[in-house]
């Protein structure tokens, strides 16, 4: 029972009384952690301070980080109203839009009506026109057939009819929905409706109150509402911008330009599979694997060349790194080699390698191969020459000589000890080892590509750099973690075949 | 060995077991050269797909090799020193070439403090900070995900992902990320840093945790203590010399790692790096170069220094 092993309070202090050595720890000993943690606790304030990080923290735009990591798995379609003094609207969706060149989705409800306009620019030009014309006739004699081609002019402009909207619904979801018509904006988000009053230049006025969720920074301004993660709108005197939020990655297959564009899975399988051939000189099943790798959005063949490329950089770069640092290593190891003087040779030689980083190497490769990865390869094989020697040499130094001893006893020449008394005992460490690194390497090699020496680190960092293609980025990191998470398994496979349980 | 040994016939059995032998050294031999044929095959695909998408090609380019050594030689050698220690140069003619005075940080009106030991200072801090949040960190969640701690699997799993997808993280996306929201400076490496350290260190620190005895944990429980007062009186005072050298170890990869995120997303001194190299700077290029395989080179030794004071040899399993 616990609670009859637990000794009560005056028994607790009569041990301690009688052990008080044990009880109470010198004074010396208890200082030390203190000690430690006041220095913690004042490094940290100090690096608060030099990295002015409560400042920066304050200054940061959050607002926005949230709609960055919403558009890592989402897209927006973002049509604008555009509103005439009139009344009447036009709605375009933008030239690189998700969905397409002529998009008309259904939640966007447009009531059209045919207009006869009377003025219209052209209308205004001819007008001019007829104007000097009329000044003309003035002075010419004849006026009459001049003024009767204006007004000839000036009917066929007026009797021009057009196609405008009247009405607009845009619908988020059930709690959401934007109606404009007639210069009225009317919001619905969250059973609140807000009605909103343009002008058709520049005056945007609410009636009654705003809800929470809209904002204007002064009267007449523009009005946002934002609907969280739904999407957004802004109210300007002649223009509603919608900023509907989709979930999932837009057209990652096709992108607008396709021929298999906005058809169902259904209908792109049954084209290619039976379908008449889109373009005459090619089937369809390499035309729609064309538009997939050559998708202009999301560049699969590119990002997966230059993923190729990481991959490769991190294997080439080990397995030479390997292959050199092998036979160096004995060089380095002193119950190998006698001489003093190689032995320091050696290892101050895999130290420089090791401590002028990966990155300088990087650099320097970078200007002498070029930008790619030949350069990063470069950069990994000095760099892990060093280290993958460094640890060699160790584990050699820390070989059993019974071995050796026993090879030698019976009169093998030296590159038989080696081979026989040696090589056995590390072959699976330095294995082991190299595997490691390589699987390190391929996490590494991500970020020297970002200062140019190839692979997928400089995409990933152009299209962060644009911070509108989140989507891409999601892309490449899904892709990356899943080639880390094959290569760390392959390796800690092969380590504990290598190894044994004790591999890990 | 005499011959009548060799010509002896063996008997069935004898025969069986020499026959098995053969076939199992034959095949082992079969594995080893497929496995290095495989091997090479592999590489020699590899090295042509590098070459094929490299901007230069190897043969081009090797003769050129080492025209990167003549972009680096400097017009004198004590230039070096100038550009290192911010020191007027003779060869001063207002271009940002040799304007190595005006990067000093003064910090009284005659001392100052040379512009790249500034940076230096500020990276090393960088790798010093974010490498206590990530143990700080690491050290939490080490014994949620520590199978003798946490036996329920529900917490353990969910932990160990997490620590996995942290570690696996591109650090150049949190670097971009951080970039973006919050304007330029050294906290999108810290943070890029400290969160890839949560994940490595929160990785190393549970495996020692398994392998701690768990005897003195025991005793505790015999009296009632709580989980918290367990591990924090029965396991920490085991595990806390093994974690100090991971943490030290993970601070000289920290040192390196910020320098390439400075270079990459703004602030410290690998972004003085790679303007220098990219606009031909020899002296500049060399002072950093130099310096900072110095502060590597003192940061790797002290901490192996330190490793070998607080846990003996066996620190020197290198683990990243």
């Amino acid at each position: 029972m616990i609670a009859s092993t637990k000794p009560s309070a005056l028994e607790m202090e009569a041990i301690a009384a009688r052990h008080a050595h044990l009880v109470q720890s010198s004074s010396k000993e208890g200082l030390k952690p203190m000690l430690i943690c006041i220095g913690l606790v004042l490094y940290l304030a100090f690096s608060w301070w030099f990295f002015s990080i409560g400042h920066v923290l304050a200054n940061a735009n959050w607002g926005i980080a949230g709609t960055y990591l919403a558009d890592w798995v989402s897209y927006e379609v973002r049509p604008e109203i555009e509103i005439n003094p009139d009344g009447t609207m036009a709605v375009s969706y933008g030239r690189h839009s998700p969905l397409g060149k002529d998009p008309n989705p259904e939640w966007v409800m447009l009531d059209k009506e045919e207009v006869t306009r009377a003025i219209e620019a052209p209308a205004a030009a001819t007008q001019a026109r007829s104007k000097a014309s009329s000044s003309f006739n003035f002075m010419a004699p004849d006026a009459a057939l001049g003024a009767a081609s204006a007004a000839d002019q000036q009917t066929a402009v007026a009797s021009r009819t057009e196609e405008v909207v009247t009405r607009a619904v845009v619908t988020y979801d059930r709690a959401t929905r934007i109606e404009v018509s007639d210069k009225l904006v009317a919001a619905t988000h969250a059973g609140e409706t807000v009605t909103i009053m343009v002008d058709g230049s520049d005056r945007v006025t609410a009636q009654g109150d705003l809800p929470p969720w809209a904002t204007q920074k002064r009267r007449g301004a523009k009005i946002t509402l934002s609907f969280g993660l739904t999407g957004w709108a802004e109210i300007e005197g002649n223009e509603v911008s919608i900023r509907n939020r989709f979930f999932g990655w837009a057209n990652f297959l096709f992108d607008t330009n396709s021929p298999f564009f906005g058809k169902s899975y259904g209908e792109v399988a049954r084209l290619i599979l039976s379908g008449d051939r889109i373009d005459p000189a090619r089937s369809n099943l390499s035309l729609a694997w064309d538009n997939i790798l050559y998708n202009a959005e999301w560049q699969h063949l590119d990002v997966w060349t230059k993923l190729l490329q990481t991959v490769v950089m991190a294997f080439v770069g080990t397995v030479f790194a390997s292959l050199i640092a092998f036979p160096l290593c004995f060089l380095a190891a002193r119950n190998i080699t006698p001489s003093r003087v190689t032995n320091q040779l050696v290892k101050r030689f895999f130290d420089f390698l090791r401590s002028v980083d990966m990155f300088i190497w990087a650099l320097f490769f970078t200007r002498a191969f070029g930008p790619g990865p030949l350069a990063g390869i470069s950069a990994i094989f000095f760099t892990d020459t060093g280290t993958l020697g460094k640890l060699y040499s160790e584990a050699l130094e820390n070989i059993d000589d019974k071995q050796r001893e026993g090879v030698k006893s019976v009169g093998a020449p030296p590159i038989a000890v080696q081979r026989f008394g040696v090589l056995p005992q590390v072959l699976p460490v330095f294995a082991s080892q190299a595997l490691y690194f390589w699987e390190s390497n391929t996490r590494s090699a991500t970020i020297i590509g970002a200062v140019g020496a190839g692979g997928i680190g400089l995409k990933l960092w152009e299209a962060m750099r644009t911070n509108s293609d989140w989507e891409n980025v999601a892309y490449m990191v899904l892709l990356i973690l899943m080639v880390v998470f094959v290569f760390d398994s392959i390796s800690n496979a092969c380590r504990s075949r290598l190894m044994g349980r004790s591999g890990h | 060995m005499p011959a009548s040994v060799l010509s002896r016939q063996l008997s069935d059995n004898g025969a069986l077991i020499e026959r098995h032998w053969r076939e199992l050294n034959d095949r082992r031999r079969l594995y080893t050269t497929l496995g290095l044929a495989v091997l090479a095959l592999t590489l020699f695909a590899s090295l042509w797909f590098a070459n094929d998408s490299n901007a230069g090609k190897f043969v081009d380019r090797l003769p050129h090799f080492f025209d990167f050594v003549g972009d680096l030689m400097p017009r004198d050698a004590m230039e070096i020193l100038r550009a290192l220690f911010d020191l007027p140069s003779p060869y001063d003619d207002g271009s940002f070439k040799y304007n190595y005075p005006e990067g000093r940080l003064y910090v009284t009106d005659s001392l100052y403090i040379p512009e790249y030991v500034h940076k230096m200072l500020e990276t090393v801090n960088i790798a010093i900070f974010s490498t206590l949040i990530g143990a700080f960190f690491g050290f939490i969640l080490c014994f949620l995900a520590a199978r003798n701690l946490t036996p329920s699997a529900w917490v353990r799993g969910p932990v160990r992902r997490v620590m996995e997808i942290l570690r696996a993280f591109p650090e150049v996306v949190i670097a971009g990320f951080f970039l973006a929201i919050l304007s330029l400076g050294p906290i999108p490496a810290i943070a890029a840093v400290s969160i890839h350290t949560i994940g490595a260190l929160g990785k190393l620190f549970f495996e020692v945790v398994e392998n701690a005895d768990m005897k003195p944990e025991e005793g505790l429980r015999a009296v009632g203590g709580n989980w918290i007062e367990r591990v924090w009186f029965g396991i920490v005072p085991q595990v806390l010399p093994n974690f100090t050298s991971y943490f030290l170890l993970r601070l000289e990869i920290n040192v390196r790692a910020s320098t390439i995120i400075g270079a990459v997303g703004g602030g410290g001194i690998g972004e003085l790096l790679r303007l220098s190299i990219g606009q031909g700077h020899q002296a500049k290029t060399l002072a950093i170069v130099l310096l900072l395989f110095a502060t590597i080179f003192a940061v790797d030794h002290f901490s192996a220094w330190l490793r070998r004071r607080l846990v003996g040899d066996q620190a020197f399993q290198l683990a990243q």
